[in-house]
């Protein structure tokens, strides 16, 4: 089976380099006077796009096999996943809309994705029992697989708002996409760090109560911040400049706490160096790039996906959450908080699309909508597996 | 009731805002969908004539009004997304440790705000009467914004003519002229190959397409409604049932809430861990946690029904239904109940052997005894003539302070107070005894009691369930996914044509995804002659 392993992270390796590759195809498309007829960049870009999927297929079907159940059972596997989906909406918008800047916007958004999830164990996990069914897969991949195409919305949200936005003045736009653009650079920032510590083989060990118990906790990079009351054990390692504040129980909360200042911190430093390159706000730098596409077609892409996205995900988070639900706990529905941030990106959804249908909200609003709802999927993804930890809580 | 008489004929409802006929705009009533103001026409429900816009006198009428309004509709669903969010910033009761007292786990865990969480209700959101009240304002809005609209725009749309007002085809989105002889047939031939329906009045030309996915949004709204009530019921105790039994193994016990007619027995309980040594897949994994993984829980049961239920007072006759594996994901399923593997105690003790002896001399046996601990004994007799009574049990033993107690009543960590009674009939001695433990309280006894062996046996936990809601809710589901599929997949596109002086006007209008409609009227003007209509509402850029 070590064998099938290696070939399958091979290929999602192989994959990673063709959406990288694609994207600056996708990039070149951008200096083609017209829009609609399609360039040879565009040509080639969406070829790799298409080799890179079927190639992160191959990667997926090869893990299937070898851990004898669909590798969608881990943060790894299940963010990796996700990516790949994000692939698969983008060809499938590609081919109703033919717009290539929407690839240049969604590939690296899976790229990071996937990089991302490479930070996680990558090794295959078993199963607890409650896990143990084709409803749970079933409702994991739909329910992806809407997230993923949801997650279209953004990318056309965000490509809306970069070119329409006024640029001239300051305003809580421009604040707000610049936050966004910070936001992806911090995400960057989290996997430069973790990979550059990790080939270091950073360690530093603290000694900690948690609970009542002293408890080892490891970090694998340098401690800005320490557990509440902890004593470094490690040698010649950077001294924590803070304790983590008292009410950070967990036995992991401050080392958590202490990535995500990594993150913040590093995403500063990459978005000041961008600024300094630019001398202007990111958006604007980009803005000009993107005024030869029409704006209305990005907006009704952005609708577009999420009026696609919007059943899919109600199948997969909702419906076919409960049918798993039901079958492993007897209850289809238990408040627990993944699903409680499931319900709450369906209602947000539902809100969008009311406020479009009933209220109007075309252009810039329903692009910052796009923006928000993806937002709170990251949320789900992230923020509720690490830090409001439920039933469904994989790492 | 008043009506209102087009100049094409058509009689309207009081309220209409274009004619259901021909479109033209109804003087006097535009200010109701905004179309004063703009240029083009506000196409939503048609300009129907809709109950909320027409009449606002009674409080009746100010009732609908209010819950049939979107702004009302998506306030509470905002609200509803807002609250949702506040029960997932702590746990809620049901997920914090088991007997934790929530009075106290709040503030201890997190502080101020741990207890003003608790205090505010916040620990059992879900349950509170606001927020099903929010849920419960949801579904009344839903019904009466569905039947608000739902009405007057299936008249609007079966009434309409594909002869129109020519102000109502100028004032389309979408609109061009075309001064030129065009090929109609070529038109209507097109229009058709793309799936269109084509009708004719006059020469004039309404090409219509996915019109029932206008029904979508109130088809999943009655999905939804159907859902929610299916929660409603789960109210009525005849509709759901929720217990749960701890059966002990070897041991048959009646399944609550199913009035003695079933009975189940725990054969064996299994757990199973994941090995690293067998499972090679998952070695790596394994290896780096330092808890056994599970990957198994199962009971072994048998499920009996009761073949004389109605003597009342009788000893039950059981009649063995099946025998089931029952695992997380498979209950075992029987007369409309489900049992489901739950929960699970291992090794509690079933019984403990004890040795009566002299004081320091272990080998002087004066007799031995089996405590039964699902049914202790009170007195045991012992062959030498010696005598050891109970004086008092604790299934868990804990001492709070200097005073034994007992947590549970599940012999868990059992421990006796005991009298012994020397074979001459004398006074008894006190004497207490537990697992790993045996307390002399004087310091003068002559025997001395010792555990000699113990049995212990897993017990299991099954949840008993019976849920005739399911059904609605799964309707409820499904007519929700077809509902929101049809009106998400599908959108309801026109296109009319109007014969002009010198050549033809034409118009589109969408509800939604202006881009494929337009490249739909590209596709079919091609070799008519007609002119690509323009999009008059196009974003600036
Ligand atoms: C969680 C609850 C709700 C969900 C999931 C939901 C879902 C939907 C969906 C999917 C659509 C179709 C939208 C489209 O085609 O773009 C829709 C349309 C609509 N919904 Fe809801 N809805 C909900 C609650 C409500 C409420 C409370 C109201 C009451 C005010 C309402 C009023 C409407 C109306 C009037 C439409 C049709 C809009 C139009 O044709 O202009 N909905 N709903």
């Amino acid at each position: 089976m070590g064998d099938l392993v290696t070939i399958s992270s091979n290929l999602l390796y192989a994959s990673f380099f063709f959406y990288l590759i694609a994207t600056f195809f996708f990039g070149g498309t951008i200096r083609e006077k017209k829009t609609g007829n399609r360039g040879k960049a565009s040509t080639i870009g969406i070829s790799l796009t298409i080799a890179g999927f079927v190639t992160q297929l191959g990667y997926f079907f090869t893990r299937w096999v070898a851990s004898q159940h669909a590798p969608v059972s881990n943060l790894f596997e299940f963010t990796t996943f996700f990516g790949m989906m994000l692939v698969m909406a983008f060809i499938i918008i590609y081919f109703i809309y033919r717009l290539d800047v929407i690839g240049l916007f969604a590939l690296p958004v899976a790229l990071l994705i996937i990089a991302y999830a490479s930070m996680f164990p990558r090794e295959i996990s078993p199963l607890v029992p409650s896990l143990k069914s084709h409803w749970l897969y079933i409702h994991v991949t739909t329910a992806a697989v809407g997230e993923a195409i949801l997650a279209i919305s953004f990318v056309a949200g965000l490509i809306f708002l970069i070119r329409q936005i006024d640029q001239t003045k300051k305003s809580k736009h421009t604040f707000w996409l610049e936050f966004v653009i910070y936001s992806i650079f911090s995400t960057l920032g989290f996997i430069i760090m973790t990979t550059a510590f990790g080939a270091m083989d950073y360690q530093a060990q603290f000694q900690a109560p948690v609970e009542g118990q002293v408890v080892n906790v490891e970090y694998q990079m340098p401690a800005i911040v320490g557990p509440n009351a902890g004593e470094l054990q490690t040698d010649g390692v950077m001294q924590p400049l803070l304790d983590a504040p008292e009410w950070m129980r967990g036995q992991d909360a401050a080392r958590k706490l202490n990535t995500l200042i990594w993150s913040f911190l590093s995403g500063l430093v990459l978005y000041g160096i961008a600024r300094l390159i630019l001398r202007k706000r990111v958006a604007a730098a980009l803005q000009p790039k993107l005024k030869k596409f029409n704006p209305d077609l990005i907006d009704e892409v952005s609708y577009r996906a999420v009026s696609i996205g919007f059943p899919v995900f109600t199948l997969g988070a909702l419906i076919f959450a409960m049918i798993w639900a039901q079958e492993a706990w007897n209850r289809f529905w238990g408040w627990d908080p993944k699903e409680v941030w499931a319900l709450i990106t369906w209602l947000f959804y539902a809100f969008f699309l009311h406020l479009r249908l009933s209220r109007g909200w075309h252009g810039t609003k329903s692009a910052w909508l796009a923006v928000g709802g993806f937002a709170i999927i990251m949320f789900n993804l992230i923020a509720v597996n690490l830090v409001i930890a439920g039933l469904h809580s994989y790492a | 009731m008043k009506k209102i008489k087009c100049e094409c004929g058509h009689v309207n409802p009081e309220g209409t805002v274009l004619c259901e006929a021909c479109g033209k705009p109804i003087e006097g009533n535009q200010h109701i969908d905004g179309n004063i103001k703009d240029s083009l026409l506000n196409m939503r429900y048609e300009g129907s004539a809709r109950r909320s816009q027409t009449y606002n006198r009674s409080m009746v009428d100010k009732v609908w009004n209010f819950f049939s309004s979107v702004k009302v509709g998506v306030w509470l669903i905002i609200i509803t997304l807002v609250a949702s969010s506040l029960g997932t910033i702590f746990p809620q009761e049901m997920y914090i440790p088991p007997g934790a007292d929530p009075v106290t786990f709040y503030e201890d865990q997190y502080g101020l705000a741990g207890k003003i969480y608790y205090q505010l209700g916040f620990h059992n959101l879900y349950s509170s009467l606001w927020f099903m009240m929010l849920i419960a304002l949801i579904g009344v809005s839903l019904v009466i914004c569905s039947i608000d609209r739902v009405v007057p725009l299936h008249r609007a749309l079966k009434k309409q003519k594909p002869k129109r007002h020519h102000t109502f085809l100028k004032r389309q989105r979408v609109f061009g002229e075309t001064k030129a002889n065009v090929d109609m047939d070529a038109f209507k031939s097109n229009l058709q190959k793309h799936r269109y329906k084509v009708r004719e009045q006059d020469g004039h030309i309404l090409a219509e397409k996915g019109r029932f996915s206008r029904w979508g949004p109130y088809v999943n709204h009655i999905g939804l409604i159907l859902f929610l009530l299916g929660a409603l019921l789960r109210f009525l105790p005849s509709m759901y049932i929720d217990d749960f039994v701890w059966i002990r193994e070897g041991e048959t016990e009646v399944v609550p809430s199913t009035g003695g007619q079933y009975y189940v027995k725990n054969e064996d309980f299994i757990l199973e861990n994941y090995d690293p040594e067998k499972d090679k897949r998952f070695q790596e994994a394994l290896m780096n946690q330092d808890v056994p993984v599970a990957s198994n829980y199962q009971t072994n049961a048998v499920i009996y029904e009761r073949t004389n239920n109605d003597v009342v007072g009788a000893e039950p006759e059981l009649q063995e239904l099946s025998r089931e594996k029952i695992v997380v994901n498979e209950p075992a399923k029987f007369g409309g109940f489900a049992l489901y593997q739950s929960s699970f105690q291992l090794d509690e003790f079933s019984s403990m052997s004890f040795t009566l002896h002299e004081t320091g001399d272990e080998s002087a046996v004066l007799g031995e005894f089996t405590v039964d601990l699902t049914q202790p004994k009170m007195e045991y007799k012992l062959d030498s003539g010696a005598k050891v009574v109970i004086d008092e049990y604790f299934p868990e033993y804990y001492m709070d302070g200097n005073q034994p107690r007992s947590k549970s009543k599940f012999p868990k960590n059992p421990a006796f107070v005991f009298y012994v009674y020397p074979p001459d009939g004398g006074e008894p001695e006190v004497s207490f005894a537990g697992i790993g433990m045996n307390i002399d309280p004087t310091n003068e006894n002559d025997y001395k009691l010792s555990l000699k062996g113990f049995d212990t046996r897993d017990v299991t936990g099954l949840a008993v369930k019976k849920d005739y809601t399911l059904p609605f809710m799964a309707v409820g589901g499904l007519i929700f996914m077809i509902g929101v599929i049809q009106g998400m997949y599908w959108n309801h596109r026109r296109i009319w044509l109007q014969p002009t002086e010198d050549g033809v006007w034409i118009a589109g209008h969408t509800n939604k995804n202006w881009y494929g409609l337009k490249r739909d009227i590209e596709k079919s003007i091609q070799n008519t002659r007609i002119e690509m209509p323009e999009d008059q509402q196009q974003l600036k850029g």
